[in-house]
């Protein structure tokens, strides 16, 4: 089977062969910095002509469709006008703060790409408590949206910060607990270990209903912490016109952006990985000629099909659903999500005991 | 130094939505109060687009001034227009021609529904659903076309005139409006489907933004808005004008006094709409489209008044005639004005993101309020 690991297995040796361990080290951290931040590229012009032409396609329009085959450039088109705009700063913002704000929010979304395993054996980092570093990290973007609510010296900034802090503080609450329950089932932190466990089915059809119950929450709950509709109250446009990033302009922006989308795939990945099996194939229990048909599938496609699909359900929520008020989306996350979780952990946890899931 | 960190001495958060904002719908500013997320008050500035529009029509003719009331509540330009050739035709005492009639009441009709889908998307837009808005475009544009074939506009028609209308219909009008109204019925529903009963919209709407129907009618409310409160005050239904006395159709009227109700109004008040066009469009006349008239047409001296029902309230016209060819005073009671003017009595106490649901309950159509 074509796989990846194969192509960073020659390159590790090559690299060994022709120099010594130090500089080894050094130049394949600067391929792994290089990569991630070409997937970053990628990422966001392909994410922002998904969600362009998802949208579209659901309003019964056609979308993007004058730059490049079909409108697939667009985002090209898109990027270097946001590059070539001047970077305002507006009178009486913190101007350090201002600027800092959206290079963090980029650097968090970054740091979240270290333990996802992509495809079979190729990840950055084997990191032994993968999923705690991931929930850990990523409750530190709000920082960056309350930073820039702050600096920008702007109330609708600052009310949209507002906002996103307390929600964001809430879900994360929620999607943690959602993680837990796979960890419960899984015995293990590491990402890959979480992965290898679901060789033989996916903890979502394994790990019975609490599986099901957590996958929902953990789905709701990204949805929120990503600030995607309907819970987008920190940019709520009806209300705070862009909210935290209404003053941000040119590539300031477009950081802030593709954080964003970054931030989509990543949960996205996080979920496939979680509950749907990572980059491993579908399986049917002895069905030995259907397994062997999907094991001929390379798993990073098996990885990005997964994510993907997960990212156009939080797409589809976006250009379906109203938003949400603010006391509405605090009560669904303390009254409801919450207790429904930590109902959900107990549940998982006598499952996991008796040896109930397959 | 208060005004520098935008607050009041109660240290309350004063906020500008507007005159540039998405929520206004136009130039609307409004002067929000708040404490955290809750509003304390509210307090609309007007004036970014007065134009003028009474003072201009005192020197304009009778036949002329109608052309500038389309300008008033673009959404329902005929009915404005309408509006002002029933207030000449009542100085004037012009009998007016049965086939015009029916032509006047199916065009009314059709921009009601026009106005109705326009409000839908825009109302879903408020709360931060973007899709209805498209959907509802789609359902305007085949009725603007129809508009454009006859009229020669798709927005400021112009097409009533005193006497009548401007021009025949066009020889396909009834086989489009047709082939409109079957089209429309396969999709009617979906805006239930689409919207009204997702939770999160029925969360939104229900109890929200409470106007009693004792507010309701001491703030001059009319139109679906005073309708949502329980308040009977469709003009077709108790003063008739034209047909109206002899067609069928329901007044729509909701008891929640919430923002629901107000929503539910428009929503059913498509539906009779649909049930009027489909009574007349077979029913259509033969005969002049246009009453004779003089070339230059004078009011005798006196005052006139008339009253017609557009898509948002009451639009009553006020002339008084001096007997020349202009009007001496005229003046134009829009149903914008009056409704914008229980925002605030509505929205004290409750969250920023109701404010912009409110908003968009209301109905607002900027050029309306300020003329």
């Amino acid at each position: 089977m074509w796989s990846l690991s194969g192509i960073t297995n020659w390159v590790d040796q090559w690299l060994n062969a022709t120099f010594n361990p130090t500089l080894t080290l050094i130049i394949e951290m600067v391929i792994v910095g290089v990569c991630v931040i070409s997937l970053f590229a990628v990422l966001g012009l392909v994410l922002v002509i998904m969600e362009r032409k998802v949208s579209a396609w659901m309003q019964i329009r056609l979308g993007p469709n004058r730059v490049g085959p079909k409108g697939m450039l667009q985002s090209f088109a898109d990027t270097l006008k946001l590059l070539v705009k001047e970077g305002f700063t507006p009178n009486g913002a913190d101007k350090f703060l201002f600027n800092l704000a959206p290079y963090l929010a980029i650097i968090v979304a970054m740091l979240l790409m270290a333990p996802i395993a992509f495809a079979k054996d190729f990840h950055m980092w084997n990191l032994n408590i993968g999923v705690l570093y991931v929930s850990a990290v990523s409750s530190i973007s709000v920082i960056s949206i309350l930073m820039a609510g702050w600096a920008s010296n702007n109330k609708y900034s600052l009310m949209g910060a507002m906002r996103s802090g307390a929600q964001i503080v809430s879900y994360e609450l929620s999607a943690g607990l959602a993680i837990l329950t796979i960890v419960v089932l899984t015995g293990s932190l590491n990402l890959n270990d979480i992965i290898q466990s679901q060789a033989n089915g996916w903890w979502i059809f394994k790990g019975h209903i609490p599986a099901i119950i957590a996958f929902v929450i953990f789905i709701i709950a990204v949805t929120a912490e990503t600030n995607r509709a309907p819970f987008d109250l920190a940019e709520a446009e009806s209300e705070l016109t862009a909210g935290f990033h209404t003053e941000y302009s040119g590539m300031k922006f477009a950081l802030f952006f593709l954080a964003e989308y970054v931030n989509v795939f990543i949960v996205c990945a996080i979920g496939a990985t979680l509950f749907l099996g990572g980059w491993m194939p579908f399986h049917i229990g002895n069905w030995q000629s259907f397994n062997h048909v999907m094991d001929f599938i390379p798993s990073s496609i098996w990885f990005m099909g997964k994510t993907f699909f997960l990212i156009f359900l939080i797409m589809w929520f976006r250009w379906t659903f109203p938003r949400l008020r603010i006391d509405q989306l605090l009560n669904l996350e303390w009254k409801y999500l919450l207790p429904i979780s930590m109902f959900n952990i107990l549940l998982v946890t006598a499952v996991a005991i008796l040896g109930w899931h397959f | 130094m208060v005004e520098e960190i935008g607050t009041n001495t109660d240290g309350d958060l004063l906020i500008n939505v507007g005159p540039q904002h998405p929520a206004t719908h136009g130039v609307l500013h409004l002067v929000i109060t708040l404490n955290g997320e809750t509003i304390k008050k509210v307090e609309p500035h007007l004036g970014y687009i007065h134009r003028s529009i009474e003072k201009m029509c005192e020197s304009l003719t009778y036949r002329q001034f109608i052309y500038v009331t389309s300008r008033m509540d673009y959404l329902s330009a005929h009915i404005n227009n309408h509006a002002c050739a029933l207030c000449v035709e009542k100085g004037m005492q012009i009998e007016v021609p049965a086939r015009a009639q029916v032509i006047r009441v199916i065009m009314d009709e059709l921009t009601r529904i026009a106005s109705h889908e326009l409000w839908w998307g825009a109302m879903a837009m408020d709360i931060g659903a973007f899709t209805p808005f498209f959907h509802a475009f789609r359902e305007r544009e085949s009725i603007n076309d129809i508009m454009e074939e006859t009229c020669g506009a798709r927005l400021t028609m112009n097409y009533m005139v005193p006497g009548g209308v401007m021009a025949d219909l066009h020889p396909d009008f009834q086989k489009k409006v047709k082939a409109f109204i079957s089209f429309y019925k396969t999709k009617i529903d979906e805006a239930d489907e689409l919207l009204t009963g997702n939770i999160i919209f029925q969360n939104r709407m229900k109890g929200v933004g409470i106007l009693t129907k004792e507010d309701a009618i001491s703030y001059g409310c009319t139109g679906p808005t005073a309708r949502g409160s329980g308040v009977r005050c469709d003009i077709r239904k108790i003063y008739p004008y034209e047909i109206y006395n002899t067609l069928e159709f329901d007044e729509v009227i909701e008891t929640g006094c919430d923002s629901l109700s107000r929503y539910l109004v428009r929503l059913k008040e498509i539906k009779q709409s649909l049930r009027i066009v489909e009574q007349l469009i077979d029913n259509i006349p033969e005969g002049d489209f246009q009453a004779k008239t003089k070339a230059v047409l004078k009011l005798p001296k006196g005052e006139f008044y008339s009253r017609v029902e557009t898509a948002r309230g009451e639009l009553g016209v006020y002339i008084v005639s001096e007997g020349g060819t202009t009007p001496y005073r005229i003046k134009f009671r829009s149903p914008g004005f009056s409704n914008l003017s229980a925002l605030d009595k509505m929205a004290r106490g409750s969250k920023l993101g109701d404010l912009v649901a409110m908003m968009g309950t209301l109905d607002l159509v900027i050029p309306d309020i300020d003329r």
